[in-house]
């Protein structure tokens, strides 16, 4: 009997971990914020303009009705983008044919990175505008969208490339709420990743 | 007595089976530190971005050009596999000569890559033409 009880809580224990682990509706990420009626809402991605590769302007508009990824990088960067952008690149070609879906990455030194060089350096990756969007623009603004999307990045004349940033995988849903994120650096992290996207689109 | 024999049986195993797993330890770790972010862990490298170093041909074709390469770094057009790069890259001047070439020989040997294993001093040799940094390109 008294066995019987004790597993009982770890069974319970075991299941309740589980579910919390892979819920099967993924969190609102970030610090909830105040709207103007004074009600509680989990944090918005706030309105944005850049452009892309392509001269193609890119706002919060070109998401609507989709979710995306978004990351933070530069093409002359020495330490984590080349592995984070093999991960992205991994989610998009995992998702290629899913319109539901489309990657944002945001180059953190647009003085170099023109719209030139981030077509060139598309055509490199072998990717399309139409479905990954490298945007440059105005280097403070930028700088302020970084932590909107729970990312670091500050210049830094002691860090390799002169920028010190975070690689982490934003996941944000078509209400421009974060639903999910990772480190773009470690494969196993990106495969879970990988199934929370699976998971938000999905969802009703 | 009986306890220093498989001691030392013990330890001989772990040398052993350590240098069979690892035959290029400093390299592998190099690698990690200084390579890997841009040539991945596999050797892969990233789209025509940045070449691969598992099954690349310049590896066999180029030699001699290796540790020059390792020390200042190269821009300009090359061609690896039949696809054409131009970023550039970086030299690690901080390391040896025998550093470099242990790096050459964890790459020779690793990802499927069958190479022949290089001597320090034959790397002394290919490093001349880039000493004081003259750069050989
Ligand atoms: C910042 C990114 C970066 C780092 C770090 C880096 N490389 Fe490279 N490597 C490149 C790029 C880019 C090229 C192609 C250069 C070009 O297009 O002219 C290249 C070319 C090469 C080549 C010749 C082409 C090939 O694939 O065989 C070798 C060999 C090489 N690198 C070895 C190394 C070694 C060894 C290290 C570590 C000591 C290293 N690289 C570190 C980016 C990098």
């Amino acid at each position: 009997m008294k066995y019987l009880f004790i597993w009982l809580v770890v069974f319970s224990v075991l299941v309740g971990c589980q579910s919390s682990l892979s819920p099967d509706v993924l969190p609102m990420l970030g610090s909830p914020q105040i709207d103007q009626n004074g009600d509680s809402v989990a944090h918005t991605i706030p309105d944005f303009s850049f452009v892309d590769q392509d001269s193609n302007l890119v706002t919060n508009e070109t998401f609507a009705g989709k979710a995306y990824v978004a990351d933070f990088f530069f093409i002359a960067c020495p330490t984590i983008c080349p592995k984070t952008a093999k991960q992205m690149l991994r989610i998009h070609d995992y998702f290629k044919d899913d319109a539901r879906l489309e990657l944002l990455g945001h180059t953190l030194a647009p003085k170099y990175d023109t719209v030139a060089a981030l077509n060139r350096y598309a055509r490199n990756l072998g990717v399309s505008s139409k479905k990954w969007h490298f945007v440059t623009g105005d280097q403070a603004t930028i700088y302020k969208m970084a932590p909107e999307y729970m990312n670091v990045a500050l210049e830094d004349s002691d860090a390799p490339g002169g920028i010190n940033h975070s690689g982490y995988l934003i996941l944000v849903d078509k209400n421009r709420h974060i639903r999910s994120f990772c480190n773009g650096t470690d494969p196993e992290d990106v495969d879970r990743f990988i199934k929370d996207i699976e998971k938000l689109l999905n969802e009703k | 007595m009986k306890n220093s024999i498989a001691c030392l049986l013990l330890a001989t195993f772990f040398v052993w089976t350590s240098c069979d797993q690892y035959p290029y330890q400093q390299g592998k770790i190099l690698y990690t530190n200084f390579c890997e972010n841009c040539h991945m862990a596999d050797g892969s490298g990233l789209k025509a971005l940045i070449p691969p170093l598992a099954g690349a041909d310049y590896l066999s074709k180029n030699g001699a050009a290796i540790p020059c390469i390792i020390r200042n770094g190269i821009k300009g057009e090359m061609t690896v596999n039949g696809i054409t790069y131009n970023t550039e890259m970086a030299g690690v001047e901080r390391l040896t000569e025998f550093e470099i070439t242990n790096i050459i020989n964890y790459i020779h040997t690793s990802w499927g890559n069958d190479l022949p294993i290089v001597e320090h001093l034959q790397v002394r040799e290919w490093l001349k033409p880039c000493e004081k940094n003259v750069k050989p390109f």
